[in-house]
């Protein structure tokens, strides 16, 4: 059955014909071409790297970034909306067009020269270089300055040393953002990005084995091991741990978007389950018990989609926080969270199934409430907006 | 190669139709609405044998209220080049009234092929198409399953009952197609950006001569519920003489 989504209040009215109509099309996209294979690639521990193309094709990657690069032009609410019905089929191939779009293109765009721009930024739109994006490292996940990545100038070039972890697309990849520091370890300011094409000698990705969440997706470790790239690899305009962090903002407002598909998933399929499953002779949805968890699961989503939706207006004004991205991603993924339990536990013993999507959702989701900066951090994030004080350390 | 297709904007087909109070029409708030999927067959076939020629052009064209620029856009974006919104307070009920305003439409246009899809899914008429061929005097073919044209001719095969019916015929032409003919494409994103640039051009036109009055809408009667005529292996036999008898389905 075609997905309906979720549209209590009426949002659809908010949104122009042209960002609705982008959404049906991935929306439609994602019925044929998504739903029928992900729960078995979910079980494979595979991602369904055919659908690449298509979904280069239909312009997915970097939607938001300027047509004369080959990407759709689209404006930050129809992006957000491409993310939600993305992850709606699965955060895998969400995360997927988030690292490719957000964290790879969206920083060769930003800080990258002209050169990199029209080198790059086409072949990304695409699909025919995948990009992954490598900062996080085995002991520095939230307290990323202190990554021991280091890139040493030389005479032509630089050589890069390190060890990156949890990389989506890592082993997939062609080319790899590489956040690493250029002076002292203890110098954060020294942090900049490159671009290190994957075949580059010294580069290795391993699969990271017995992940019980994101199944769908590729993570990798990353290891560079005397990487010399030549001088053209340096974003010349990136600085500073600010560089990742504003790449990590646009990847956290997809994902405030995303996360509310997964609920919209979840939701339908309890709504359609509790009317249709009975016991003691009544759909179970004529309890109490459930409708209690249908109505908050609504409420949540609804109260979500219009925090997404005004985020997205901030950002196309151009007025958008991080801290307002936190406070999405926080409450968005937090939220779907419990809507993707809730509808697993509404559906009783065939909710562990594979054939149902809401503990495949909720086995994702907690990845994604852990990465792109952890509902904890997030939630620190917010705390030093109100108070001006920082708690991180 | 200039090529009109001919679509129109119905409700989707997972809709819940409710009758408005007039007990004539439907209740439209709250339902989408889409470019009825027999006419995005007969969209796809359009831009098919439009990049197959190299040359072109592709124009959509609807008759319906001011709404239908939405569905015209949605072919825009599929690839067509431009549209025609003919334009009016409600659109008749009456097939042969909407046949004849596209007709006036299409005469003059130079058309080599105009496509259609067999029938809307929200009426079923399955006329409007076949009669603008009459009303054109050119040759219309219903229900076309494979389509090739060349040389200022076309071949089309038809399934028809238990077998294929191939038919010959010159162009200008109608076709109208049927599901199977093609596998229509995804608008693309920045087919729905390119979209909005895309030349609409909306005229008013008013029908005449309405032959068939719409009276009444009515919606199927609600499903009877289910009944258990037996359980386990005795039950087969129930049900056998069931379905004989009641359901005559045996």
């Amino acid at each position: 059955m075609p997905f309906k989504g979720v549209d209590f209040y009426d949002i659809d009215s908010l949104l122009s014909e042209e960002e609705r109509a982008v959404r049906d099309t991935v929306r439609k996209w994602v019925d044929d071409e998504v739903m029928p294979i992900i729960g078995e690639y979910y079980i494979e521990g595979k991602f369904p790297s055919q659908l690449v193309p298509q979904m280069a094709e239909l312009g997915f990657f970097g939607a938001n970034l300027p047509e004369k690069f080959g990407c759709a032009g689209l404006n930050n609410v129809a992006y957000g909306l491409i993310m939600q019905e993305l992850e709606r089929g699965d955060s895998g191939i969400r995360s997927f067009a988030s690292v490719q779009g957000a964290l790879v293109m969206y920083p060769i765009y930003q800080f990258g020269s002209e050169e990199q721009k029209s080198e790059w930024l086409p072949k990304l739109a695409s699909g025919e270089a995948i990009g992954c994006f490598g900062l996080t490292e085995a002991d520095f996940g939230s307290n990323p300055g202190g990554i021991i990545t280091t890139a040493r100038e030389t005479s032509d070039g630089w050589v890069l040393n390190g060890a990156k972890m949890w990389i989506t697309n890592g082993t997939t990849a062609d080319v790899a953002i590489i956040w690493a520091k250029t002076g002292e370890i203890e110098d954060v300011s020294s942090i900049r990005g490159f671009i290190v094409p994957t075949s580059t000698d010294g580069f290795s990705a391993k699969d990271q084995k017995g992940k019980l969440s994101l199944r769908a997706s590729d993570t990798s470790e990353l290891v560079l091991e005397d990487v010399a790239v030549d001088s053209g690899a340096l974003l010349p305009n990136s600085a500073d741990l600010k560089s990742p962090l504003m790449s990590l903002t646009q990847a956290r407002y997809g994902i405030a978007w995303g996360a509310l598909g997964a609920a919209m998933a979840c939701y339908e399929e309890a709504v359609n389950y509790s009317t249709n499953r009975v016991m003691f002779d009544k759909p179970i949805g004529g309890y109490q018990l459930q409708q209690a968890r249908l109505a908050e699961m609504l409420t949540e989503i609804t109260k979500g989609q219009l925090l997404a939706l005004q985020l997205g207006r901030l950002k196309d004004k151009g007025t958008m926080t991080p801290q307002q991205v936190s406070l999405a991603k926080r409450n968005n993924v937090n939220i779907a969270t419990d809507v993707a339990r809730e509808a697993r536990r509404l559906l009783g013993a065939n909710g562990i199934l594979s054939e149902y999507q809401s503990m495949r959702h909720m086995a994702n989701l907690e990845s994604v409430y852990t990465y792109e900066g952890t509902h904890d951090i997030h939630t620190l994030v917010l705390g030093q907006a109100i108070t001006g004080m920082s708690a991180f350390s | 190669m200039k090529i009109a297709v001919c679509i129109k904007r119905v409700p989707d087909t997972e809709t819940r139709i409710k009758i408005a109070d007039d007990g004539k029409s439907i209740v439209e708030a709250g339902i989408k609405f889409t470019l009825n999927p027999y006419d995005e067959y007969a969209m796809e076939e359009a831009l098919k044998l439009k990049e197959a020629a190299g040359e072109g052009e592709v124009i959509a064209i609807a008759v319906g209220t001011d709404s239908s620029q939405e569905t015209i856009r949605t072919t825009l974006a599929m690839g067509a080049d431009r549209g025609i919104l003919l334009r009016m307070e409600d659109a008749p009920h009456d097939v042969l009234a909407t046949a004849r305003i596209l007709a006036t439409e299409l005469r003059d246009g130079d058309y080599d092929l105009i496509l259609f899809g067999k029938l809307a899914i929200d009426d079923y008429s399955q006329a409007v198409g076949t009669m603008v061929g009459e009303l054109l005097g050119i040759p219309s073919v219903s229900a076309v399953a494979t389509l090739t044209i060349s040389d200022g001719k076309g071949t089309a095969e038809r399934e028809i009952e238990g077998g294929v019916e191939v038919v010959e015929f010159a162009l200008p032409a109608v076709i109208t197609a049927d599901k199977g003919l093609n596998e229509p494409r995804y608008p693309a994103l920045r087919g729905i950006m390119m979209a909005k640039k895309k030349p609409l051009e909306v005229r008013d036109v008013s029908w005449d001569s309405v032959q068939v009055e719409l009276l009444s809408l009515e919606l199927p009667p609600a499903r009877a519920a289910g009944r258990i005529v037996g359980e386990g292996v005795a039950g087969v036999g129930a049900l056998i003489e069931v379905l004989k008898s009641e359901a005559k389905v045996l």
